[in-house]
């Protein structure tokens, strides 16, 4: 399998998006490294094949956005946005990544070892996401389906107006959101953080984490029930 | 919608860069404001009795060639006052030693169309219409000097794109403001402000946050009780980067939708909307480099 | 014997304007519910639109051209700023977007098989993409809102343009609603939702506000598809001439803006009736918007909100549209508010199920229960059988058909061989209201209020 190297610094982001959507493909280039992307945008969007991509510095916004079945790994630090609707495939932040990291994604692993901004998960819809650092505020809104695994802290209103993802959190929780509340792990609960943690590559005992999830009771308008909205 | 930068020098070596430094961080804000842009930049300051104002000519009607030498011979004439200019087209620099008002009064008698960008001893402001790089080569940013500065690129969102309702915004003395996002209650901050004698140059939102803070600071406030107060009155989204004479200072708004992105080393503070305006800086391979958080004040020493 | 006089009772009926029945009615209800009204449909409430323009047609100054002989070119091109593919329409009449989930599967393909043959385009809207929707439509809109329910790579590749929702007419600033009673299981799916809840969408997107952030969203979505693909940016219609500025700035190819008249299945009445412009407002705006930017057939513009007839289509154009998008007159077109539905060979009753629902044909708004009579706004696998995709197909074509000949007439009696020459020169007000909204001048004046004589 080919390695090849891509310099933005020298080369424009478009040709290598398309190499990645059209070259790649052929099964040939099994490894691409990208090298200066100094915080461009878009960076390995719309990936369709399970090649691996490796991006030496910081990565602008939406990078890994909608990827499927690719590898994308950034050793710096990442903007907001990041692996977007991501339906599979895997996208591993090194540094801190910004907000709204893995915002509606279906499916697939996004993992961050260092910080993540607000909103993380946002609109969740299947995909896994395990932060090693902490998550802002907003986290997990309107999160509908997938896990979070949260190794920090958590900032206010965590999995506000949370649908069915199950978010797991270490550390501290500043506030819960509207209709999320603590439940008791069990033993699925701790076996599949256990999972998670080991596909992210990090340590921590599974069985110091909190589990949250949806209260169920905002599911359905009820004048009586004084809901906001 | 808009850029913002601010670059802080900790060396005393670097002052001499800072404009050099500053102008691709400037140039990498263009996508994002892409109609005008300025900065203010705070250097030595000037003795007690001597103030310094910013003036810009383009909207009178000799526009770049205006007569500047000319106007420090009126003002010698009229008010008996020795001032010196720095003009650079339709832009200079009025340094002279007695009140600023009654230079500024005499200003608007006799120049109405001549805009005050500033006054102080320490804040020299610039700004235009045009792409970052046209104002950066008009008023040549790149030579600047000086401790600290904030700079701003606009996409106009709400009032229009003229000179004047570029950023940075200022009021009263040596403090200025930048801002990226959409404030959605600058109107009543406006009412609220205009009986207690502050009078507004535009209807953009930015001199409406400006102006409250200012008059905050004004009223005795410290900068961070002024900031609290800002969180509790403002409403909208924004990011907002101010400068007086020796701190720069960065708050976010609870939502933190507008972005931000900070590094520092032993060197400097350098802060932008994204990371990519902050690659060339020397060093910046080993910078820290972090997300401000939302409602939380940074305030840098310069 | 004594007779006793009779007296007749008279009944004083002095209705109030501001607390007429309507709002006796409103407040009652609010009363008994704690709970605003949900409806579908766009703002009912009488507001100044195309009505209140008329056309200048040929006489002696002018000369008509004649119909069918001399032609009269109505062929369509949207998002020719960037895109390598843009969007070829032979008419300027598209079908808005209108989700899968609020609208049944049979009548998404229903739209796709009418537009296919009328040689325009349709859009998906908050519930995706369905496979019956891309296999029928030959030129298939995909919107990407706020909720991204369904929202996949693989859609946005089989698309031929996408649509960044930012808002439309019936909720500026609100996201979408879907009630409980329509999730059912293939929508729950689609949605990535559980069946049966009341879904309510966000209202901003999750990885982007503001243009500055959109001109990098739009990027992305266009280094996914290759360049090849018109970006649309749709928003409700409200700070508009702002809007369409921003729009451009953000980069792009088309804009859609949707005016207070425009549709929705379920939304709050308060929000429908009470926040937005009248259509005829925002067209004069988003037109001056791409005028100071000097980007009037670069950049083009669709506009929509009770697009109703030819004439509607006509003074749209004329007003500096490039086409128009259509929703509720599509769905009426479908049997929407009909007294009855097509079903094995013969017309149905449906009086009765209005009747079941509060209601009566041509003052239903009852999208939001799921019951539709008729079939259309449904996810009843019983009731989504009483609209069959050929039938609804025939009928929406012929309507299509009937608005574009309507369109060329008037077109042809304003002397132009080509309905995008249509101007605002050729229009006048009867109102004023109309007359200040629309920029043009009030008939038989040069007075245009707001914008001197």
């Amino acid at each position: 399998m080919e390695r090849l190297t891509f310099d933005l610094a020298a080369q424009p982001l478009r040709e290598l998006n398309t190499f990645l959507h059209t070259g790649a493909k052929e099964g040939k280039v099994g490894h691409v490294t990208v090298l200066n992307p100094d915080g461009a945008h878009n960076i390995a969007v719309g990936l369709d094949c399970p090649i691996e991509v490796d991006v030496v510095g910081h990565a602008g916004y939406y990078a890994g956005g909608m990827n499927k079945t690719a590898t994308v790994t950034i050793t710096g630090s990442a903007g907001t946005g990041v692996a977007e609707n991501m339906m599979s495939g895997k996208v591993h932040v090194k540094g801190f990544a910004s907000n709204g990291a893995g915002a509606s994604a279906h499916g697939g692993l996004l993992v961050i070892e260092g910080d993540a901004g607000l909103r993380c998960g946002i609109s969740l819809k299947g995909g896994n996401i395990v932060v090693g650092g902490s998550v802002g505020s907003f986290s997990a809104f309107m999160a509908q389906a997938g896990r979070m695994v949260i190794c920090g802290d958590a900032g206010d209103a965590l999995g506000d107006s949370l649908y069915e993802a199950v978010l797991y959190v270490k550390g501290k929780v500043k506030s819960l959101g509207a209709d999320a509340q603590y439940e008791p792990m069990t033993e699925a609960d701790v076996a599949a953080v256990a999972s998670l943690l080991d596909q992210a590559g990090l340590e921590h005992d599974p069985k110091a984490f909190r589990r949250i999830a949806s209260k169920r009771s905002l599911y359905h308008w009820n004048a009586d029930a004084n809901q906001e909205y | 919608m808009c850029g913002i930068v601010g670059l802080l020098v900790k060396t005393p070596a670097l002052r001499e860069k800072l404009g050099e430094l500053m102008v691709p961080m400037l140039i990498g804000m263009t996508e994002r404001g892409p109609d005008s842009a300025g900065l203010a930049v705070f250097g030595t300051p000037l003795a007690e009795n001597e103030r310094k104002i910013s003036l810009y000519s383009g909207l009178t009607d000799d526009g770049a060639d205006f007569n500047w030498l000319g106007l420090t011979h009126e003002l010698k004439g009229h008010l008996g006052v020795s001032a010196t200019v720095e003009p650079k087209g339709n832009h200079a620099i009025l340094s002279f030693d007695i009140a600023p008002t009654v230079v500024k009064r005499w200003i608007k008698e006799h120049h109405p169309k001549l805009h005050i960008l500033s006054t102080g001893r320490s804040i020299d402001l610039y700004k235009d219409i045009g792409t970052p790089a046209e104002v950066a080569a008009r008023y040549g940013f790149a030579g600047l000097t000086g401790s600290h500065l904030v700079g701003h690129t606009r996409m106009a969102t709400e009032s229009a794109v003229t000179p004047d309702r570029a950023h940075p915004f200022t009021a009263g003395e040596d403090f200025c403001l930048v801002h990226n996002g959409s404030l959605s209650n600058p109107n009543g901050i406006r009412r609220m402000l205009e009986p207690r004698g502050i009078t507004f140059e535009t209807d953009n939102d930015t001199e409406a946050a400006c102006r409250f803070l200012e008059w905050r600071l004004r009223e005795g406030d410290d900068l961070e009780t002024a900031l609290q107060k800002g969180f509790e009155e403002l409403d909208g989204f924004f990011t907002f980067l101010m400068g007086t004479p020796d701190k720069l200072a960065l708050i976010r708004d609870p939502f933190a939708c507008k972005p931000a992105v900070v590094a520092e080393t032993d060197d400097y503070v350098a802060i932008a909307s994204e990371f990519r305006s902050l690659a060339h800086l020397p060093g910046i391979k080993h910078a820290n480099v972090f997300e401000p958080a939302p409602e939380e004040m940074y305030v840098w020493n310069a | 014997m004594e007779t006793k006089p009779v007296h007749f009772k008279n009944l004083s009926r002095e209705e109030s304007y501001g607390y007429d029945r309507k709002t006796l009615d409103y407040i009652r209800n609010a009363a008994a519910h704690g709970l605003y009204e949900i409806r579908g449909m766009g703002a009912k409430r009488k507001l100044p639109n195309f009505d209140d323009l008329v056309f200048l047609g040929a006489s002696m100054s002018r000369y008509p051209l004649e119909g069918y002989r001399e032609k009269c070119i109505t062929k369509t091109l949207l998002g020719t700023r960037f895109a390598k593919k843009p969007i070829e329409l032979d008419i300027p009449i598209t079908v808005a977007g209108m989700s899968f989930g609020a609208l049944s599967a049979n009548v998404k393909e229903a739209l796709g098989l009418a537009a296919t043959e009328m040689g325009t385009s349709t859009t998906t809207g908050d519930g995706g993409m369905t496979p019956e929707e891309r296999r029928s439509s030959k030129t298939l809109i995909y919107q990407c809102l706020p909720s991204r329910y369904g929202f996949n790579p693989d859609d946005v590749r089989k698309a031929d343009a996408i649509e960044v929702v930012i808002g439309q007419g019936a909720k500026p600033g609100g996201g979408g609603m879907l009630l409980g009673q329509k999730v059912n299981p293939r929508v729950a799916k689609m949605r990535t939702l559980p069946e049966g809840v009341d879904q309510r969408s966000a209202c901003r997107h999750p990885d982007w506000t503001g243009p500055d952030d959109l001109a990098i969203k739009i990027q992305e979505l266009r280094e996914i598809t290759d360049w090849e693909k018109p970006i649309y940016v749709k928003v409700g219609a409200t700070r508009t001439f702002n809007d369409v500025k921003l729009a451009v700035h953000s980069g792009a190819d088309v804009v859609v803006v949707d005016g207070m008249q425009g549709g929705t299945a379920a939304t709050q009445t308060c929000f429908i009736e009470h926040v937005g412009i009248p259509t005829l407002a925002a067209v004069r705006q988003a037109v001056d918007a791409l005028e100071d930017l000097d980007m009037k057939g670069k950049v083009q513009l669709v506009v929509s909100g009770g697009i109703r007839t030819g004439a509607d289509v006509a003074k749209a154009l004329a007003m500096g549209a490039d086409a128009v998008a259509i929703g509720q007159g599509v769905l009426v077109a479908l049997g929407c508010n009909g007294e009855t539905y097509f079903q094995n060979g013969g017309h149905h009753d449906a009086i009765a199920d209005y009747n079941a629902l509060g209601t009566t044909p041509g003052f239903c708004h009852h999208c939001h229960t799921g019951k539709c009579p008729v079939g259309i706004t449904t996810q009843d696998a019983i009731l989504e059988q009483r609209l069959s995709p050929a039938v609804g197909a025939k009928h929406l074509k012929n309507y299509l058909k009937t608005l574009n000949m309507e369109l060329t007439t008037i077109a042809r009696a304003c002397g132009k061989q080509n309905v995008h020459h249509l101007e605002p020169e050729d229009l006048v007000a009867l109102t004023i209201e109309a007359a200040a909204m629309a920029g043009v001048p009030l008939a038989g004046t040069s007075w245009i209020p707001g914008r001197g004589f």
